[in-house]
């Protein structure tokens, strides 16, 4: 079949710099997705917007050829040569996109129903009423419940996962030949994301369109695409039919990419030896019966403010030496829990934090700290954060970094703070002569390892992960972990670790939650939640887990009934309103919410 | 990418056959360029902005320029040749009759026109005088400290050099356009710093703490900014004795440019902590222990000192002009006192600028440094965060 894109021979540079992308061919067929892999900085994303030429300014194609097939009355067009009015005709008309960020991709001050109607308006294609009711069936078509209230509804009003309907409802309303979707789900919670690509994929056999989908994650690889190119720095590594290559990657660099993702294990793995059964557990951390309440200024000026509960009746207990993993998507309060086990955030009275630096040691109340106890325990217990690109002072040097905790606890001479850096340094697994470098030089992994370096300056008994990983690239991801679990196992450390992938805790933590609005849900070790999770919620999360391996598609079904309204949850799990169950242990060790 | 069978394994696959390293990312920087302290980075991006580049250096010039105008300048701010009352702007030549006489002027002559009652100036063409350079001249201070009289050039004998024309008492506007920018251009300086300390103390007091201080100092923002400017500043430089020195009179006015420009600034200081405090290096900080003093000192201020010197070379313009208008409108400072905005009250009259149009010249020199630091402000503006790609 005559493919409806071919991009051969693509090279994009910018200014005089050699090209960041080059020589980069593929195609794709009516009715087919072919998906772009690669980590950042692979080209992906420039080589997609190379078709519709919405480069940046700096930007030059030397070289390649993009033969979009013609339709009907015209011929082939090739989208490297034809004139800016010719462009106009085919974006939004024959190719159209999807963005990666819903919440800015749209316009704040226009109705979602004119922002969606523009395209056809463009084009010219029908009038006013028959667009409204195109817009509308449209709107319908993607998922909203009322149309017409979406209409005049602006963007704000609307979820991040309604904003990416309301994207995909303005590029599918002018039927397009050809969906270029970048990243369409990366800033979506992993029950939105999966519902948002059920979506795409029935779009798509709807009306059998092509589409480019643009991705890190070879888990969505393996649930949409019917073609892959897999890039890496610019050039494409390996590219062909999906399924041979997510069975058997042939090139080095997918198959790291392939084992560097993130995975639930589909056997139940054997339990890390931790040490900390029996009844008089080593607990270096306790939280008890903990709340905490954000008073919200209402909306409208003169009424009440609003109370918002981030975190509810939370009972956690971390023993010395492992891994605690807090899980939930955006809004399930467990950054708040963070905070809260660091003492960074008061709780509501009733609520206990109990520190114990040392077996056996009195506990240290850490929601009841004066300013010496805060200070013993800020070295006892640091913070490694999310985003490696602003945990780090752009204006020092790394030395300086790395010995500011020093120098505000006040230990050592100038001399040990340099030498601790670089033994930190080392343990992180960089060269010791970046001490004298600035932040901006690295990359986000290493900047990960910095921050983690400068976490361990202090030489704490407690970590407190927030979603370390969930910046970086899925092959550095895989190395921090590592790197956590190796400083773990050798310094007997033990973790809080937030976040908000399962794949990733399944591999780290020994002890799951799982956190939704301000409530853990269940609570289990991993081999047991993955293999038996007994909450809709549970079930739902993994479910919607895009795995790499084609033969475990993701299940819209579980999806949807665990993502929904705590009122359509099976019979045991139901509640409505505040009124939740208590949370209750099925089997020793295993906690879910449910009525008994 | 040639697309030859050879890359091609089983099933129609292509993969990449240029050899592959998977280690090498970790011991290598990945953007060696941005290894290098924040003035650095600043510097050499703000090197591409070439209008802001060439403001700045004209700027730099000026400024070095203001303790030795007495040298360039070839009259005192203050020397009245009454033979010569508004003469028109007189060009140097350097040949006369096709002959290479070096540079030199003709001389103005000027009689009073009985039947318009206007002064008549006219340059007499045959008796060209070369100009003097390195010549003694009126009495001036280097730098305001040391006396001497020497200057770069003078008028020949018998005649006078009035580049750019002389006012209603016969002194020279150039020489006093020099004399002027002493004080025009050190009105912003002043004034800014008054500004700065202001702002920057309420606005970072309000943006650390927040809470009840942060209303109430915004409030008393809300509320100055809401005074009608000009009436204020009338009012306020009013307020100032007559019988004071003009030194003294322009420190005042300074200040009271100072005082009324901070709320501004105080503003964007405040924003910007805000927004700083978000950033998780900070965060970081204060996890680890550190004090609000050394999170204030050691990471708020390093990262907005470049934002604050933009807005300062933003807000200078302001300065100036206001010193201009209150000077233009009798407010300012006072003869014998010389800066723009005392020359331009010359300048008031209509029927004045008609007849009389250099008298108006002032006006360049201004426009011209306030446009160079705008360009200056907006070239710093864009370099200030050298980290984007």
């Amino acid at each position: 079949m005559r493919p409806l894109l071919s991009v051969e021979d693509l090279s994009i540079g910018f200014g005089k710099d050699n090209p960041v992308v080059r020589n980069v061919s593929f195609s794709v067929a009516a009715g087919e997705t072919l998906a772009i892999v690669g980590e950042s900085g692979s080209g992906k994303t420039i080589s997609c917007r190379a078709i519709l030429r919405i480069l940046p300014r700096a930007a030059r194609l030397d070289c390649g050829r993009m033969i979009l097939a013609g339709n009907g009355a015209d011929g082939d067009l090739d989208l490297a040569q034809i004139s800016e009015r010719q462009m106009r005709h085919v974006r939004g008309n024959r190719i159209a996109m999807i963005f990666q960020e819903p919440m800015r991709s749209l316009s704040p001050l226009h109705r979602i129903g004119n922002q969606v109607s523009e395209v056809l308006h463009l084009h010219g294609r029908c009038s006013e009423a028959e667009a409204r009711q195109q817009v509308l069936d449209c709107f319908e078509r993607v998922g909203f419940p009322d149309p017409e209230r979406t209409w005049r509804s602006y963007p704000f009003e609307l979820s991040g996962g309604m904003r990416q309907r309301a994207m995909i409802a303005m590029a599918m309303v002018a039927k397009p030949e050809l969906l270029i979707a970048d990243e369409p789900t990366t800033a979506l919670d992993v029950t939105t994301q999966a519902q948002v690509l059920g979506l795409m994929k029935e779009l798509q056999q709807e009306t059998g369109m092509a589409m480019i989908l643009v991705t890190h994650d070879l888990g969505v690889v393996a649930n949409m695409a019917e073609q892959v190119v897999v890039m890496h720095k610019g050039r494409v590594m390996e590219a062909g039919a999906a399924e041979p290559i997510l069975r058997a990657p042939a090139h080095p660099y997918t198959q790291d990419l392939f084992h560097a993702a993130p995975k639930i294990p589909q056997e139940p793995a054997a339990r890390r030896e931790t040490g900390t059964e029996g009844p008089d557990k080593d607990l270096i951390l306790e939280l008890k019966h903990v709340t905490k309440t954000f008073t919200l200024r209402s909306g409208k000026s003169w009424s009440k403010p609003t109370l918002v509960r981030a975190c509810e009746e939370v009972d956690l207990e971390l023993p010395r030496g492992t891994t605690l993993a807090i899980v939930g998507e955006s809004g399930s309060g467990k950054t708040t829990a963070a905070r809260i086990a660091l003492g960074a955030e008061t709780v509501d009275p009733g609520g206990e934090i109990l520190f114990r630096a040392s077996p056996g040691a009195d506990p240290l109340r850490v929601h009841d700290m004066d300013r010496a106890a805060r200070r013993a325990f800020q070295r006892q217990a640091q913070m490694v954060f999310q985003d490696p690109y602003s945990s780090l002072s752009p204006r020092q040097r790394i030395l300086d970094t790395l010995s500011e905790p020093l120098e505000i606890h006040g230990t050592g001479s100038r001399a040990d703070h340099r030498d601790r850096a670089a033994e930190m340094l080392g343990l992180v697994g960089l060269p010791t002569d970046m001490l004298t470098r600035f932040p901006h030089a690295f990359s986000g992994g290493q900047r990960q390892r910095l921050s983690i370096a400068r976490a361990l300056m202090l030489d704490p008994k407690l970590l407190v992960c927030d979603e370390p990983t969930s910046a970086l690239d899925v092959s550095v991801q895989e190395q921090i972990l590592s790197l956590l679990e190796e400083i773990r196992d050798a310094r007997q450390l033990s973790y809080l670790f937030i976040s908000h992938d399962l794949a990733v805790v399944a591999r780290i933590a020994d002890e799951v939650a799982v956190m939704r609005r301000g409530m853990i849900v269940e609570q289990a070790p991993p081999e047991v939640l993955f293999h038996d999770p007994k909450h809709p919620y549970t079930k739902a999360l993994i479910a919607a887990q895009p795995v790499p391996d084609v033969d475990r598609p993701i299940n819209l079904k579980l999806v949807a009934q665990g993502a929904g309204a705590p009122e359509n949850w099976p019979e045991a799990f139901r509640f409505a309103g505040q009124d939740a169950p208590p949370l209750v242990p099925l089997d020793p060790g295993h906690k879910v919410r449910c009525h008994v | 990418m040639s697309r030859d069978p050879s890359d091609r394994g089983q099933d129609e696959r292509y993969v990449d056959a240029a050899p592959y390293d998977p280690g090498a990312s970790l011991r290598e920087l990945e953007r060696k360029d941005l290894d290098a302290p924040n003035r650095v980075l600043v510097w050499r991006k703000f090197k591409t902005h070439r209008l802001g580049l060439i403001s700045g250096a004209f700027l730099l010039f000026c400024y070095l320029m203001l303790p030795f105008v007495g040298f360039v300048a070839p009259y005192g701010p203050n020397d009245r040749d009454a033979e010569h009352i508004y003469s028109p702007p007189q060009g140097v030549k350097l040949f006369h009759e096709g002959r290479f006489l070096g540079p030199f002027i003709y001389p103005m002559t000027s009689e009073a026109d009985l039947e318009t009652f206007q002064w008549v100036v006219k340059p007499d063409y045959d008796t060209p005088r070369q100009l003097r350079f390195f010549c003694e001249g009126s009495q001036y201070r280097l730098a305001g400290l040391i006396p001497a009289d020497t200057h770069l050039v003078c008028a020949p004998e018998g005649a006078t050099l009035f580049l750019w024309g002389s006012d209603r008492l016969g002194r020279d506007i150039f020489s006093r356009i020099l004399f002027g920018a002493q004080l025009s251009l050190t009105v912003g300086l002043i004034g800014i710093t008054v500004s700065f300390v202001l702002g920057i103390f309420f606005g970072s007091v309000a943006g650390y703490f927040g809470g009840k201080i942060d209303w109430v100092i915004n409030r008393a923002i809300e509320i100055l900014r809401s005074l009608p400017e000009l009436p204020l500043w009338l009012a306020l430089s009013a307020a100032v004795p007559s019988n004071w020195s003009p030194v003294a009179v322009f420190f005042i006015i300074s200040i009271i440019l100072g005082i009324l420009d901070w709320p501004g600034l105080a503003r964007s200081v405040r924003a910007k902590f805000l927004s700083l405090r978000e950033e998780e290096y900070v965060r970081a900080a204060e996890m680890m222990g550190a004090s609000s003093g050394r999170v204030i000192r050691k990471h708020l201020l390093p990262n907005f000192m470049s934002h604050l010197i933009a807005s300062a070379a933003l807000s200078i313009p302001a300065m100036i002009l206001g010193e201009t208008a209150l000077s233009f409108l009798g407010l300012g400072l006072r003869a014998p006192a010389v800066s723009w905005g005392v020359m331009l009250n010359d300048a008031q009259n209509l029927a004045n600028i008609e007849i009389y149009p250099w008298t108006a010249i002032p006006m360049l020199p201004i426009i011209v440094v306030v446009l160079a630091f705008n360009f200056l402000g907006d070239g710093l503006r864009d370099s200030l965060d050298p980290y984007q790609q």
